[in-house]
């Protein structure tokens, strides 16, 4: 089918595209432009541009049809041509065997995450690289994967990021180039949907549960549309925004979100919409976060055989947080206690000395990957709690479990108890 | 009689099934068993149905950057969709079908079809997808 493939009428290609696609070097980078330039047609652009980095998200082990893809690049000799950060992969690579991952399936994502590397890529093994040494920076062009990653790079950080799903993202590295469209372009990143809080205390909007359950009321009113906040009174930390924007890019397609007063794009409600009128306007209360706080959980009992906390990946500050709550305490043994995050994060937290307090309680840590992207519940684990927004999103789906949602307090609380356990005096009208 | 409607072609070819329509979009992480074809997001009004040799139209694929690799892993084992129909350009549908081409040869039509045609189609309906891009569609019954 390669062979009947003919250039979209109104995309310009560089000599050095065309180069690309022409195979001028190597197959690798030809098959890579080739998927790159179809894209563009689709997509609508007229030109490519240049990207100065990448976040690999192909690097999840989906089946023989993703390492197929891996190889086949390998095969053909594609290398990255930007420092390129790779996402979770299918199993955590020292310690899946403490858990019970098939050993064909963990050996089919050892061979992925071999062929990644291959290609040059950096073994970060994390679905939040911006909290790494590569965070990018304001205004840089670059093509993540991710959703969470790529909502908190747009929105955070303020560089410049389309969605990129997996599969293209790899061809973005290889190629150095990307469509130039949608959030890459001034225009594509203004404000579209306008959320006004009203009626929120600020003890709410302080809580740890009030992000992610205002990221999930994100995702679905603004779909794929960008929307802008105002009403925020209390100034949010790095792990609350991207408790946010994992929500948001859960519960819809939120890329690139605006907090006016905080985002790097919003000081003012008009900067953020530059100078348009909202597509829509909506109004949230207490009413709206109460329905969307009880949509996170899909389990009503106090049944709980699991508490898993990290996606996205827990950061240095997370395990201090945790480490606080843990001290002194022990996880009830018929209850598992898990933290996913990356090998760098754990590693600091251990010299930082906030691993010890989860030791002793009785937790676990897995790295390289989360409980989403690799098959290692015990079967018997029907119900989960959780803080992360992103897991109670998708466990029933991916896993089939039951899921409670609460927050870091509650998670910790309730694995002490062997019962789910939440504080909603603060929450409850 | 059917009804033809023009759609703009995503990822070209042709196909027939029975159409699954959901105004809800869905990420297929999470939400299509590639193994099976089911949809399995509990939280997704065609939650329980299967996609498999249908036309699936849904106005465009939610969150998650993954919903390709899963759409790739189920045109490798024959449980996609027949085709699938969206309301725009709708890139996480329309990669999966391209890289499917590039590596097994393997082609699933994605088509664009106007909002307003969309909210014209109906779960049960016939569709059939022609080269060009024009769509026959034929009620139920």
């Amino acid at each position: 089918m390669n062979t009947t493939f003919t250039l979209p009428g109104n995309l310009n290609l560089t000599e050095e595209d065309r180069l690309q696609l022409d195979g001028g070097q190597g197959p690798g980078a030809q098959l890579a432009m080739r998927i790159i330039t179809r894209m563009a047609a689709i997509q609508g652009a007229t030109e490519l541009l240049d990207i100065e980095a990448a976040h690999i998200d192909s690097s999840l082990y989906m089946g023989q049809a993703t390492l197929d893809f891996a190889e086949r690049l390998v095969s053909l000799g594609a290398k990255v041509r930007v420092p390129s950060t790779l996402n979770v992969s299918g199993v955590d690579e020292a310690g899946w065997r403490a858990w019970p991952v098939p050993s064909e399936w963990a050996e089919q994502s050892l061979r992925q995450m071999r062929a990644y590397q291959a290609m040059g890529c950096i073994p970060t093994w994390t679905c939040a690289p911006y909290q790494t040494e590569h965070r990018p920076h304001f205004g840089q062009q670059i093509a993540w994967g991710e959703s969470n990653a790529i909502a908190f790079a747009n929105s955070v950080i303020g560089a410049r990021s389309e969605r990129y799903p997996d599969l293209m993202d790899i061809c973005a590295a290889i190629t150095g180039r990307v469509p130039a469209v949608g959030l890459h372009l001034t225009e594509g990143r203004a404000g579209q949907v306008l959320i006004r809080l009203s009626g929120i205390p600020n003890e709410i909007q302080a809580s740890d549960l009030f992000y992610p359950v205002l990221g999930h009321i994100l995702g679905k009113v603004s779909g794929e549309k960008n929307p802008v906040v105002v009403g925020l009174e209390v100034e949010p930390n790095e792990d609350q925004l991207k408790s946010l924007g994992a929500a948001a890019a859960s519960s819809g397609s939120v890329g690139l979100f605006h907090l006016v007063g905080i985002t790097p794009e919003a000081s003012t409600l008009e900067q953020a919409l530059q100078g348009h009128e909202p597509l829509i306007s909506i109004e949230i209360g207490m009413p709206e976060m109460r329905v969307a706080l009880a949509e996170l959980s899909t389990a009503e009992g106090s049944e709980l055989d699991m508490v898993v906390l990290g996606s996205p990946h827990f950061s240095l500050a997370e395990f201090q947080q945790l480490g606080r709550l843990l001290e002194g305490k022990q996880r009830h043994p018929q209850v598992e206690f898990l933290v996913t995050s990356s090998r760098a994060m754990c590693l600091l937290a251990e010299q930082a000395g906030h691993l010890a307090a989860l030791e002793s309680f009785g937790g676990s840590v897995t790295v390289d990957t989360c409980i989403l992207t690799t098959p290692m519940l015990p079967d018997r684990v029907k119900f989960l709690m959780t803080n992360s927004a992103k897991y109670a999103y998708y466990a029933p789906g991916l896993l089939g479990t039951q899921v409670v949602f609460g927050s870091l307090e509650d998670c910790v609380n309730s694995a002490v108890e062997g019962r789910v356990v939440r504080e909603r005096s603060l929450w409850d009208a | 009689m059917g009804c033809v409607i023009q759609a703009q072609i995503l990822v070209p070819g042709a196909a027939k099934g029975t159409l699954l329509v959901s105004q809800e979009p869905l990420s297929l992480w999470g939400g299509y068993d590639a193994a099976s074809g089911e949809i399995i997001d509990r939280r997704h009004p065609l939650s329980g149905e299967n996609g498999r040799g249908h036309v699936l139209a849904l106005p465009f694929s939610r969150g998650s950057s993954t919903t390709t690799a899963v759409l790739l892993e189920a045109i490798r084992c024959g449980t996609a969709p027949a085709a699938i129909l969206t309301t725009g350009g709708d890139t996480f549908f329309a990669l999966a079908a391209i890289v499917a081409e590039e590596i097994y040869e393997k082609s699933l039509p994605i088509l664009a079809v106007h909002e307003d045609d969309f909210n014209a189609l109906f779960t049960g309906d016939e569709a059939e997808l022609h080269k060009d891009g024009t769509v026959v569609i034929r009620a139920a019954g």
